[in-house]
């Protein structure tokens, strides 16, 4: 049927084919037939094959050769879907022949421009390297290259690989890490649970112990334990718990970016996943300062109502944890009551955490859950509960003659396994204080007439003899018995028989020399050869011979020596050296490929290498560091304040501010300081924020401002809604000075530049204002939510978009300008400045924000935009009504302006309830654009494609006042939206930019001669802009 | 060198340990390791107690038992085992929503289907597309409709653009979906966990509820449901789609859906706060010493029950081992006794508080034997419509982002969860 030329015969037959290979038999013979129709053009058909080649390919070799050719067109398939699964099946071909087809197809598709089709090249990495690892260094250079994708799609698949080939190259993820715990929310699932596992790896050995300072208390687990019940009760607030509290040797202070990792992890505990959650859960265990690992209690046990598989993995990660940390559990003890209906295994795993869990307060209900529990039908569970009952009594001491209480009762218990496993437990208990319990001693001693279960009877005999003086009446009449019935006994009984008999002899030989020495001579012809080995040794040692017997004489000392107490401990202490979750600490044994988790280091290694380290990274680094502080609150509202801007374009208008501060504070320092200072910077402005914000007794302002510091400190809204604003007060300043504590051990190397402070300061106060409306509560729902749909579909470049730019104070390139005087409108006026930032709704259009105030003296209502007259091509995104402005008062709003690329201006009417207003807003140039990255060498490429036309050239002298790089690049950055390009001459300034609406490219070049002329380029299609712009920039240049 | 990849192989066996669909993500592993996990199950007696994690010399074989089915993935190295165990639940449930069953007879009908999923589901032992929306866009399901179609047409089954779920920020929700008719509704399903005591006064009781969702919305909708008050929720799981910062800062779950059946959140109610137990059981069973019968005697009344028909009651009891059979009498409803697994089940229906449902009688015992130590517990099941226990109520479902209104509609069940009373 595969040789005919109709489609649905074929198909038939290749179903049958496959039903075939499912069920497990052979269809190999059909190789040549099946291998035919690789190039078969019906999709379905093609997949089938597929799937037969994977099967069968690596059995045949030379005929699986003839399919390469098929799929090394399908690389260069238009069709990503294409061109990713013939990817995909080139590299499941398991034929070494093709490795260096393999490794030219993955490292071109690691470049593809389908995220999709780079993810299914990460996959085929740990493929290809299983075929031939001599290829290792070649896929690490691949591996090297997806790490940096910025794709949410890409980031698990890669990070697979990365634990596949290279797990033990941590340098490579340096770069990466910040990154990838941003990303990290938004990953897939799977790829999650493979990056947390990581990334716990990465910060054992990046990062120091969270707990160092606390190990002081962990001598007093009873100050510890009230210490994570506390952190419980808030069920908040890592922050709280601030490591400063404790007593410190050497103040530690946590990395930022460890923080961060625990941070952006933490509300992945509301996964669905259970792999996820479990994921997490351990990764707080393993690096979370202890007073915050509580959090991951309330996860794990939501847990215990899924699947019974993931109960029987969850329970067993909670008993390890349950034995470190107990408080952290204690509050859910009932959870982990059992049920009838659970099966037996998740029932005695319940059992092991519900023991580890009984202290002091809790043993009397424990007990009584024991109590019902022995009851049960399921044998297995009621010998695991008197075993449970019996470590309870060992760990706490006023429970002890009530646990051995109840077990002797329990030797009354019909059940024969009941009586022995509680035999076996009684004896462990009696051991700890023999002298008061000749009693029980006695009721055991009767009960060798009844008990047929050998390790309970074994048990009775070695307590008869080891307390052979509290028994000295029994003792000698149990050993009749035992002599008596010695033949027919287990072995194990039979060497506690003469053990018994030795011990007696020793202390009573008068009453038991003749039973003694009988039943050596019975054991001396046993058919185990261990008991006979004993007899003969016994013999040898107790009864005198006529050589001297050195060993004789310490006989007594040898069988009597007081033995210490056994320890009754669980079976997961100490399980806890394997990284939890892991399948080696479910087996408790090191599973194949398991890698050890590391333990903390000495001394931290640099926490500089997580900086990019180019320059115009270290914007970026820096950018990131913000983010830190960001992150949790607008990673997933994106919805609401996201704008609609392709991430690509956005991170530039933001870097725009950073460029400016870097620059003040006289940036091309080394990396890593200017990033310090600028954290610092960043703190300041935050402090000083809330103190003007107080004495200005806005309230409403504060609190809303309140609630955007309490988000970055990522803190639960818990708090944020119903504190008063008292609270607030001190919550805040107490949050900020946390904040300040982190860098605080920076502040003392380098002063703060008091020139930059009060800049920043100003600036994000403006902001924060102008923003709260679109950010906090939507004012127009229509908009908010096409951008929130708009960021969704935006697709995966997520990358640091998800900042956004409200915080990050961008320089308003023109100042305030004015729309409306307050005397031709009556009282209103109104001031227009371009933000600068992406308009959130429309990324061609520049965002232009509005500023009313009423200086009139009665409320001015309904302030709207009329029906705008516009000139082709340009459009506008109407503010918000604003329904009234009371006297005095004064108001914000932002609207957008589509300029089309031109310096039109853009005329519309500003409407009260009474009048209307014509205005009109003309923008300069300079803001049709918004800034691009690029590197050096792109900036050159770009330059050599717009040459002739293109290029617009100006000479101007630059006076004194510019000579200094930074009052340059402020000058020209405050004159045109662009962003500064790395430059490798010190007398070159370059800055790039795109224009709005048709996104072409602004070049903006300025070379300066020491004698202080300078020559100004542009390179842009609009020539017209170009023009413009040159003019513009040297008007601001030498003024 | 150690070959490393997550999932190896996947075996499916049946009941009577018949191994009926392999499918290997690399080379073969032989059935024969396989015989590693029949040994296990020999030795567990019951398939629910067979370790969920088995090592042999060379692999680990890691296992769930879903639908009398044991899908059983063979691992070779570290890897986590819920990692696994979750994406075995995972492929039962993508089975289900493809076949409407879990059962071997659906999965040797459609293997081609099958085969087709595993494929996509996973790549080299490591998931690739999980979420149902985007493999139904690349696999359709199967319908008796486009199988007829496909027959005469001979178009195909398998979808030849990548999904575009798969590329986007929303992998959950597949592309232009349509309706005529645009439908929201929500089901808040609550259960009751609760151990009561001998006495009957209530060792534990917890509420854990899930709100699943039916969505038959077109196009891109941008919902946002808010609860009248979502403080009762004391741990909540969501749904990828759900934005959960939004969660955090305004109690609000707002969220793009998948298209279709899908859970949307699920969570517990504080166990601080005091549940509500809706019935009451009286009972007094008991076994004469010495002689083969004992009584047995239950009363179910109402408790607590908000003034709403507690109904669809159901009594299961497993006896001990040395009852014989029982004959009882029910006040109400009918009930069985399986001599075999010596289960009792009465199916009491509806409580009418006027007439207490009651089922008395006598129990025979195996002659000779020791009266049972243990009384056995009683799981209770029932139901209450049109009533959340721990008073969770939705306040309003907002649309954005599509023109259209859609029909809306919540309904609410409290259930019984694991609800047992100790005698």
């Amino acid at each position: 049927m595969l040789d005919t030329n109709k489609d649905s015969l074929k198909l038939e037959a290749m179903k049958r084919i496959v039903a075939m290979i499912a069920r497990g038999k052979n269809a190999s013979d059909l190789f040549p037939a099946v291998v035919k129709n690789v190039a078969c053009k019906n999709i379905e058909v093609k997949k089938l094959v597929y799937v037969y080649l994977v099967r069968y390919a690596e059995e045949q070799q030379d005929l699986a050769l003839l399919s390469i050719s098929t799929f090394q067109r399908g690389l260069k398939d238009p069709n990503q879907l294409i061109r990713a699964s013939a990817l995909r099946v080139l590299s499941s071909i398991r034929v070494p022949i093709i490795v260096p087809i393999m490794m030219l197809a993955i490292k071109e598709a690691a470049s593809d421009m389908s995220p999709y089709v780079r993810k299914t090249a990460a996959h085929a990495i740990p493929k290809l390297y299983s075929l031939d690892s001599d290829q290792k260094d070649q896929l690490i250079e691949v591996i090297e290259k997806l790490l940096a994708d910025k794709t949410t799609l890409v980031a698990g698949s890669v990070v697979m690989a990365f634990e596949e080939v290279c797990p033990e190259r941590i340098d490579l993820i340096h770069k990466n890490y910040r990154k990838l715990c941003n990303l990290l929310i938004d990953v897939e699932e799977w790829g999650q649970v493979v990056i947390i596992s990581m990334l716990t790896r990465y910060a054992r050995t990046q990062f120091l112990s969270p707990t160092q300072n606390e190990s002081l208390l962990e001598e007093n687990p009873e100050k510890a334990f009230y210490g994570s019940e506390e952190d419980e009760a808030k069920g908040t607030g890592p922050e709280a718990a601030a490591p400063a509290s404790l007593p410190a040797r050497k103040p530690y202070v946590m990395d930022p970016d460890h923080r961060l990792l625990l941070r952006n992890t933490k509300p992945l505990l509301q996964s669905r996943s259970a792999a996820v959650v479990m994921a997490v859960a351990q990764l707080y265990f393993h690096l979370a300062p202890k007073a915050e690992v509580g959090v991951i209690a309330k996860a794990l046990v939501r847990l215990l109502r899924s699947h019974s598989e993931v109960q029987y993995v969850v329970l067993q990660n909670v008993a390890t944890m349950s034995i470190k940390r107990r408080g952290m559990f204690e509050p859910y003890l009932k959870s982990f009551y059992i049920r009838s209906t659970d099966p037996t295994q998740i029932k005695i795993l319940k059992l092991e955490v519900l023991t580890n869990l009984a202290n002091e307060t809790n043993i009397p209900t424990v007990l009584r859950e024991f109590q019902t529990y022995i009851r049960s039908m399921d044998k297995d569970f009621v010998a695991a509960t008197i075993q449970a009952i019996g470590r309870c009594a060992t760990n706490i001491g006023r429970v002890r003659d009530t646990c051995l209480n109840g077990l002797v009762q329990l030797l009354s218990n019909r059940d024969e396994l009941v009586v022995a496993e509680s035999v076996v437990v009684i004896k462990k208990l009696l051991q700890m204080q023999p002298a008061q319990h000749g009693e029980i001693i006695k009721h055991l001693a009767k009960l060798t007439d009844n008990i047929q279960v050998p390790m309970a009877r074994a048990s009775i005999l070695w307590l008869i003899g080891e307390y052979c003086e509290h028994v000295p009446k029994i003792a000698p009449d149990v050993l009749r018995k035992m002599a008596k019935s010695f033949t027919a006994e287990e072995d194990i009984v039979k060497l506690q028989v003469i053990n018994l008999a030795a011990k007696l002899y020793l202390t009573n030989s008068k009453q038991t020399k003749l039973l003694t020495q009988y039943v050596l001579s019975l054991a001396k012809y046993d058919q185990n050869y261990d008991i006979r080995d004993r007899a003969r040794f016994t013999r040898q040692l107790i009864v005198p011979s006529e050589q001297g017997g050195a060993l004789s004489r310490h006989a007594k000392k040898l069988f009597l020596a007081p033995k210490p107490a056994p320890v009754l401990e669980s079976s997961f202490k100490d399980r806890d050296h394997f990284q939890l979750g892991s399948l080696s600490h479910l087996l408790n044994a090191k599973a194949t490929g398991y890698q050890e988790l590391p333990d903390w280091p000495e001394e931290a290694p640099d926490p500089s290498v997580r900086n990019v380290e180019v320059p115009e990274w270290t914007k970026c680094s820096n950018r990131e560091k913000r983010k830190e502080k960001e992150k949790p609150f607008y990673s997933d509202s994106e919805g609401e304040s996201g704008p609609t801007e392709s991430a690509d374009s956005e991170p530039e208008s933001e870097s725009e501010s950073e460029s400016k501060s870097s620059s003040e504070s006289g940036s091309e320092e080394s990396s890593s300081e200017s990033d310090e200072d600028q954290g610092e910077d960043e703190d300041k402005g935050r402090g000083s924020e809330s103190e003007q914000s107080e004495e200005e007794g806005e309230k409403k302002r504060k609190k809303r401002k309140k609630v955007l510091v309490e988000h970055g400190e990522g803190s639960s809204s818990d708090e944020g809604s119903d504190s008063s604003s008292s609270s607030s007060d001190s919550e805040m300043t107490s949050e900020s000075e946390e904040e300040q504590a982190e860098p605080a051990s920076w502040r003392k190397k380098t002063p703060p530049s008091s020139k930059s402070a009060p800049a920043a300061k100003e600036v994000s106060l403006l902001d924060l204002e102008d923003y709260t409306p679109s950010s906090v509560q939507p004012v127009s729902p229509p908009t908010v939510v096409s951008t929130s749909l708009a960021t969704d579909l935006e697709g995966l470049t997520l990358t640091d978009s998800s900042l956004v730019p409200s915080l990050l104070s961008p320089v308003p390139g023109v100042g305030r300008q004015e729309l409306l005087h307050r005397v031709a409108g009556e009282g209103l006026a109104v001031d227009y400045a371009f933000s600068r930032q992406p308009f959130s709704g429309d990324p061609h259009m520049v965002s232009v924000h509005i500023y009313f105030s009423n200086s009139s003296e009665t409320p001015i209502k309904g302030l709207h935009m009329g029906t705008p007259k516009l000139p082709a091509g340009i459009s506008i995104q109407e503010f918000p009504e604003i329904e009234s402005l009371a006297p005095g008062e004064s108001a914000t709003a932002i609207m957008g302006i589509n300029f089309c690329d031109s310096t039109q201006a853009a005329n519309f009417q500003l409407c009260t309830q009474t009048r209307q207003f014509y205005v009109s807003i003309q923008p300069p140039v300079g803001e049709l654009m918004a800034p691009v990255f690029m590197s050096e060498n792109e900036f050159k490429k770009e330059q050599g494609k717009l040459t002739g036309m293109n290029e617009i050239t100006e000479k101007l002298i630059l006076p004194d006042t510019c000579w200094s790089d930074h009052i340059v690049v402020k000058k020209v950055t405050a004159t045109a939206n662009v962003g500064r390009v790395p430059c490798g001459t010190s007398d070159e300034y370059r800055f790039a930019g795109r224009t709005l609406t048709s996104g072409s490219l602004v070049l903006l070049t300025l070379d300066t001669q020491p004698a202080g002329t300078a020559q100004v380029t542009v390179n842009s299609e609009k020539m017209v802009i170009g023009t413009m712009l040159v003019k513009d920039v040297i008007q601001a240049l030498t003024q | 060198m150690v070959e490393k990849k997550m999932i190896h192989s996947l075996f499916l066996i049946n009941c009577s340990g018949d191994i009926f669909l392999e499918k290997h993500w690399k080379s073969v592993v032989s059935q024969s390791v396989c015989d590693y996990f029949f040994e296990a199950q020999e030795k567990a007696a019951d398939v629910e107690n067979v370790p969920p994690v088995i090592s042999t010399p060379h692999h680990y074989l890691i296992s769930i038992y879903r639908d009398k089915l044991f899908f059983v993935s063979v691992i070779q190295t570290e890897v986590p085992p819920l990692f696994v165990i979750e994406f075995l639940h995972r492929v039962a449930d993508t089975f289900q929503d493809y076949f409407g069953e879990c059962s071997e007879a659906a999965i040797k009908d459609n293997v081609v289907i099958v085969y087709e999923l595993l494929e996509e589901m996973l790549d080299n032992g490591f998931p690739l597309a999980t979420e149902s929306n985007i493999l139904k866009e690349l696999i359709k399901p199967p319908t008796i409709l486009r199988s007829v179609v496909n027959s005469i047409t001979g178009s195909s089954n398998v979808g030849d653009t990548l999904p575009t779920g798969q590329l986007s920020n929303i992998p959950w929700r597949r592309a232009g979906v349509k309706y005529t008719n645009n439908e929201a509704y929500f089901d808040v399903i609550e259960e009751i966990d609760a151990i009561i005591d001998k006495s009957g006064s209530t060792v534990f009781a917890e509420i854990q509820g899930v709100i699943d969702a039916c969505i038959k919305l077109s196009g891109m909708p941008d919902l946002s449901l808010s609860f009248m008050n979502p403080r009762l929720l004391d741990d909540v799981s969501f749904h990828p789609c759900i934005r959960f910062k939004r969660w955090e800062s305004e109690r609000v779950l707002s969220f793009i859906p998948p298209d279709g059946n899908f859970r949307l959140i699920s969570y517990r109610v504080s166990s601080q706060n005091l549940v509500a137990i809706p019935v009451y059981v009286k009972h007094s069973i008991s076994f004469k010493e010495n002689s083969s019968c004992g009584r047995f005697d239950i009363t179910i009344g109402p408790k607590q029950n908000m003034g709403k028909t507690i109904e669809g009651i159901t009594v299961t009891v497993h006896m001990p081992k040395v009852v014989l059979n029982m004959s009882l009498t029910p006040a109400q409803g009918s009930y069985t006794f399986d001599p075999v697994t010596k289960v009792l089940t009465w199916d009491v229906g509806k409580i009418t508080p006027q007439k207490l449902p009651s089922l008395k009688g006598l129990v025979n015992l195996q002659s000779g034997a020791p009266k049972p130590e243990e009384n056995p517990s009683l799981n209770i099941q029932f139901k209450i419509q049109q009533l959340a226990i721990s008073g969770l109520k939705v306040n309003r479902l907002d649309m954005y982002g599509e023109k259209y209104k859609p029909f809306k509609g919540v309904k609410y069940v409290t259930k019984a969860g694991k609800f047992q009373v100790r005698t």
